[in-house]
């Protein structure tokens, strides 16, 4: 199989990680459940993932990353709880379900008011539109760094300047682009970023983490068992163990430190060069296919992602051929981003995304502008 | 029959705190373990770190030096 799916997760994982998850699971007890060598190696184990997180994503402290199960995890951790009744958020038609049906939800139990930052038709969001949203209540930014659908980039150095000139939080989706940009908490002035371990970052899935800057208080999504502060009657009010109730994914976590290992050993400006070069291999050569149409903006600001349709073909069916027919695997549909296929004019038909990792080949490439070839003339 | 001593503790709030306690002692060659909490001592969380009383100078001066947080001090006989 042709593995084309890497946005939703990355299939080819780095073999240090599937070694640590093993390893992991044969040798370590439970993190902060106890002082015997099996609970410490798993501790220490945690501690290690933490400080590699906090380095790579410049978090000024280690214990200020929390480990979640995922960015939707990380996603209505923070907005679950940041926001108050008569909070007003600005966030974009860009984002997944993970951040609008938090919202949404929030709209509905607490009155949340809520802004969406459009985007022109190539679905690049219209950034200066910004400052007609702000309200004297208006209390964070919401935003993904880059489109899960279309694989546009956000440009958050402008989202950063309006947040900091306004005294607002600023609350990123790193979903997409962890592990593929480099993205900085103090350079970016984000106040909470929100990952999932299992994509660019090449971890296991069942791992993500939030990480906040200094400062930045949030209730906790769900309480129980931290390890500490057993007699309590809440939970424990200090950073990590505040919002991590429960038995962690140490074994998820472990390998995701490994990963982690890779990433810095690779370089990340290596793998986003071999992706970028990837993804302008295909798109050149697919981009004059009669009556193909591709979404996004692909010659501008753009991450490892081409999003396209063949003309009177459903994205399912064009989806089902290429698995079936060419063994070439891609995600059609919604992309859970219901706004901006509303806004790009594909939520009848969806749309197909390829989406590639620094593991894929040109000559894989070659297959699939191959399939969409003759899928074209087929039709 | 194990044999009591005096010895130090010094009791964190969180996991984390514990650890990197152990990641600095590791890194520097300071002495003690972490053990789990003795039920005579109130603390946060389960484990502690002990070392022997001697040390006690030596593994004051890191923690302020290094400014490494930690929930409580003790001289306790275990």
């Amino acid at each position: 199989m042709i593995y084309f799916d890497n946005a939703a997760t990355t299939l080819h994982k780095p073999p240090q990680v599937i070694e640590a998850v093993t390893k992991a699971m044969t040798t370590m007890g439970n993190c902060g459940r106890g002082a015997h060598p099996s609970s410490r190696r798993a501790a220490g184990a945690v501690y290690e993932a933490r400080q590699k997180l906090a380095r790579f994503f410049s978090c000024s402290r280690e214990d200020h990353v929390v480990f979640t199960a995922n960015a939707t995890h990380s996603l209505n951790l923070a907005i679950c709880g940041l926001f108050s009744p008569g909070d007003h958020v600005i966030t974009t038609v860009a984002e997944h379900n993970s951040v609008l049906r938090p919202l949404y939800r929030l709209e509905g139990q607490i009155g949340l008011q809520t802004d969406y930052i459009p985007t022109d038709a190539k679905g690049v969001l219209q950034l200066s539109k910004l400052e007609e949203f702000l309200r004297p209540n208006t209390k964070a930014v919401i935003c993904t760094h880059m489109s899960n659908v279309t694989g546009n980039i956000t440009d958050l150095e402008t989202v950063s300047a309006f947040t900091k000139k306004h005294g607002l939080l600023l609350v990123v989706d790193g979903s997409q682009s962890a592990g593929y940009l480099p993205i900085s908490m103090k350079e970016m002035a984000i106040d909470i970023l929100c990952v999932t371990g299992h994509k660019g970052l090449l971890g296991p899935q069942g791992t993500g983490c939030l990480l906040l800057r200094e400062g930045i208080s949030l209730r906790p999504l769900t309480v129980g068992g931290s390890g500490v502060q057993s007699y309590l009657k809440e939970q424990p009010p200090k950073l990590p163990e505040a919002l991590e109730a429960g038995t962690l994914n140490t074994h998820g976590i472990a390998g995701l430190s490994a990963a982690m290992d890779y990433l810095e050993e690779m370089g990340l400006e290596v793998i986003k060069e071999k992706e970028d070069a990837l993804t302008r291999y295909f798109y050149e050569n697919i981009r004059h296919i009669d009556g193909i149409r591709i979404h996004g903006d692909p010659e501008g600001s753009h991450g490892p992602i081409v999003a396209l349709n063949l003309p009177n073909m459903d994205s399912a069916t064009l989806a089902d051929c290429l698995a079936e027919d060419y063994g070439i695997a891609t995600r059609p549909g919604a992309h859970c981003a219901p706004l901006m296929h509303k806004a790009l004019g594909t939520d009848t038909q969806g749309l197909v995304r390829f989406s590639f990792s620094h593991f894929n080949t040109c000559e894989e490439v070659d297959l699939a502008v191959t399939a969409l070839k003759e899928l074209r003339q087929q039709d | 029959m194990r044999r009591k001593e005096l010895c130090i503790l010094l009791t964190f709030s969180t996991t984390t705190e514990a650890m990197a306690m152990e990641a600095h002692a590791s890194a520097h060659g300071l002495p003690g373990r972490l053990i789990p909490v003795p039920t005579v001592i109130h603390a946060g969380c389960g484990v502690c770190w002990k070392a022997p009383i001697a040390e006690k100078p030596r593994i004051l001066a890191a923690m302020e030096k290094e400014q490494l947080p930690y929930e409580g001090f003790f001289e306790l006989v275990i």
